[in-house]
């Protein structure tokens, strides 16, 4: 999960990171009393999980209150690239700036390690550095077991040759930010930029956080961060039922179990809807290895519930999971559904293979409802959906 | 002679006695797993009883190994409890661990690989989020069905379980000498690239099928380690192409974030490496067919 900017300071600083005086707001008004607190001035920053927000126009001085406003005013509702923006956060501006750093952590997936990266060359797009000017950024592996102590703190200061002056105020910023990264069990911590202002101090300006969900359960207080507001109203019902959802912009529903069947079963899709019209999957969902008829009347309400949804695929790979118990929660998920009085007049394409196959098929026969059709593999299967699909356009 | 996993390997399972692990347990001891005991500190001393087959519990890990001489232990221990047991696994030296457990955070399978290599790798980590591998007629060390298919020739490596399945299924006429899941998690512990050094060694594997998904640059490093050394035929697939950057597709590691991690650039790096890739997972079958009837 991503963070916001806003939600990113508060992190930092819970950890004792040095960051500025800054509150999120969400109306024009609220920038005029936000900014009295911080003495009258202000810089009114956007609050969108995408970069580039100051050449937008999403990042602007307010020298008054009354100035504050009306930036807040022309900034709220701004698109930022396709990001609507709903909050600003009104910031102290910075003292003088003299020099932008960039550090963060992340995980490194390729070496399975945690890396640092720091760069005295920040305040811009770290992935630019990275690609014109490679040995302006210093790498360094971290040991999860191990941790950044002060000692590692200034090993990657070195590497990332810090001017001296800055040096160990950087590496203690590397510390309280190795707390953040632990103590949250981020993904990422970046800061960017670090800025060495006037006085010789450093403050994060800026910054990412990227949460582990997995960690959820150590994790309370990240509830509260979801931007349940931006979610997609699909997303949000499947999250509420615990699907594993994606929306999508295709037409064709898709239904199966496990993840890596489920995204092949997207692709198989888009292949087939190249010969009928174009036609695109509609979502993702995976309903595991289960895949009850609760589980299955839950998906497919979701998915008969989106209005792009014009076919649907159910694509079943019976593994443990036998084929027949799959099939009885399909035909008791559609009696389900219409017992809530929820009409279902999309036509359905199941394909089950795997273990008890034909006894699940046969269910499926027996039922005889008159929206499921049956193909037998998956590929055939993909083409009857988008080929329905494609009619009902 | 498959890889990792054969019919004289002992294994022990870490979460017996939970739902999960007394439900898979009973699956692999019907697919001939030779299971020598189960792990759990609170019901160390008694046994379960799994149709007839009587299961003695361990307290720990390095008991169990002591008493039985295991070297697998295949582990349903729930994610907040994981990385303690995956860093007994490797404190007692088991050689093989296979992590199945859905949902650990990554702070903890960073931490327990960390630890493992600490420990200088004495414990081959196969997941997290993984099905485990098998070894048809021989092993099975995880949640593969065992009855899909037949020992073969063909082996298997993918970070997908269904998909596992879906080709173990596709080809279940030839056969395979062993399918490893690898798992789909950011962090793991046996790589794509593991699993074809072990296969390329294994003198009755004709045939490698590989399996990717989106995220990370597993398939790209695969591609590379291939071109350099693999003489076997090597038929691949790829799933996500229509995946959206930045979602998460259910596997936590199957994101592409910004440019990266995308399945054409994975498609394209193992085809310039001389690996077919299959548009669809019944097209990978028949490539592999094709290329295995000459």
């Amino acid at each position: 999960m991503d963070l916001f900017e806003y939600q990113a300071r508060d992190l930092f600083a819970k950890h004792g990171v040095p960051v500025l005086a800054g509150e999120v707001i969400d109306t024009p008004e609220a920038a005029r009393e936000a900014t009295e607190r911080l003495g009258g001035k202000s810089v009114v920053k956007a609050q969108v999980k995408v970069g580039g927000r100051g050449k937008a126009g999403g990042v602007k001085l307010a020298a008054t209150p009354d100035e504050a406003v009306a930036r807040a005013t022309d900034i709220l509702g701004m698109d930022i690239k396709g990001h609507t923006v709903h909050k600003v956060m009104i910031a102290e501006t910075a003292p003088e700036i003299a020099e932008e750093y960039y550090v963060s952590y992340l995980l490194d997936r390729t070496n399975r390690t945690f890396l640092a990266m720091a760069s005295v060359a920040g305040g811009m797009d770290i992935e630019e550095v990275a690609a014109t000017t490679p040995e302006k950024l210093a790498k360094v592996p971290v040991d999860a077991n191990e941790g950044v102590s002060i000692e590692k703190a200034r090993e990657i200061v070195a590497q990332a040759q810090f001017p001296a002056e800055v040096a160990e105020k950087v590496a203690e910023v590397l510390v309280t930010l190795w707390k953040t990264f632990i103590a949250e069990d981020a993904l990422l911590v970046e800061v960017n930029p670090l800025a060495k202002v006037a006085s010789g101090e450093v403050i994060a300006l800026d910054g990412k956080v990227s949460l582990d969900e997995n960690a959820d359960f150590r994790q309370p207080e990240h509830e509260a961060l979801e931007d349940k507001a931006a979610a997609n109203p699909l997303e949000a019902a499947a999250k509420a039922k615990n699907l594993n959802y994606v929306k999508l912009d295709g037409e064709v529903g898709i239904i199966g179990n496990g993840a890596g069947l489920v995204m092949s079963t997207l692709d198989v899709v888009a292949y087939a809807g190249e010969a009928h019209g174009n036609v695109k999957p509609a979502n993702f969902l995976d309903i595991g290895g289960g895949a009850s008829a609760e589980v299955m009347a839950n998906g497919l309400e979701i998915i008969l519930g989106d209005p792009d949804v014009k076919s649907v695929f159910v694509n079943v790979f019976g593994g443990i999971t036998a084929c027949d118990e799959v099939a009885n929660g399909i035909v008791q998920a559609l009696e389900l559904l219409a017992s809530k009085g929820e009409e279902v007049t999309k036509p359905l394409v199941v394909r089950l293979d795997g273990n008890n196959a034909e006894l699940g098929r046969k269910i499926l026969s027996d039922a005889n409802h008159p929206l499921v059709q049956r193909v037998d593999t998956m590929d055939g299967a993909a083409d009857k959906a988008a080929e329905l699909a494609a009619a009902a356009k | 002679m498959a890889i990792f996993l054969n019919k004289d390997s002992k294994v022990i399972v870490q979460g017996m006695t939970g739902a999960t692990g007394m439900k898979h347990t009973k699956l692999m001891l019907g697919d001939g797993t030779n299971i020598v005991g189960g792990v759990n500190p609170r019901k160390a001393g008694t046994s379960v009883d799994f149709d007839g087959t009587d299961v003695p519990v361990f307290g720990t890990v390095a008991e169990a190994i002591e008493k039985t001489g295991a070297n697998v232990s295949v582990l349903f221990v729930p994610p907040a409890f994981a990385k303690a047991a995956v860093v007994e696994a490797i404190d007692a030296e088991i050689p093989l661990a296979v992590v199945i457990t859905e949902g650990i955070a990554v702070h903890d399978s960073a931490a327990f690989w960390a630890y493992a290599k600490s420990k200088g790798n004495k414990t081959r980590i196969i997941g997290p989020n993984c099905p485990g591998l098998i070894t048809p007629g021989q092993s099975n060390a995880g949640i593969i069905p065992g009855d899909i298919t037949k020992p073969g020739r063909i082996g298997l490596v993918s970070k997908s379980g269904t998909l596992t399945y879906q080709m173990m299924y596709e080809l279940r006429d030839i056969g395979f000498s062993s399918a490893v899941g690898i798992g789909g998690d950011p962090v793991i512990g046996t790589t794509h690239i593991d699993a074809l050094a072990a296969f390329e060694a294994d003198p009755e594997t004709d045939l490698i099928v590989m399996i990717g998904e989106i995220g990370g640059d597993a398939e790209e490093r695969a591609a590379d380690f291939i071109k350099a050394n693999v003489t076997k035929p090597v038929v691949g697939y790829v799933a996500g192409f229509t995946a959206p950057e930045g979602k998460t597709m259910g596997h936590a590691g199957a994101i592409v974030s910004g440019s990266s991690g995308t399945a054409q650039a994975k498609k394209e790096a193992l085809e310039a490496a001389g690996v077919k890739v299959g548009k669809t997972p019944t097209e990978t079958a028949k490539l592999a067919r094709a290329i295995l009837a000459g």
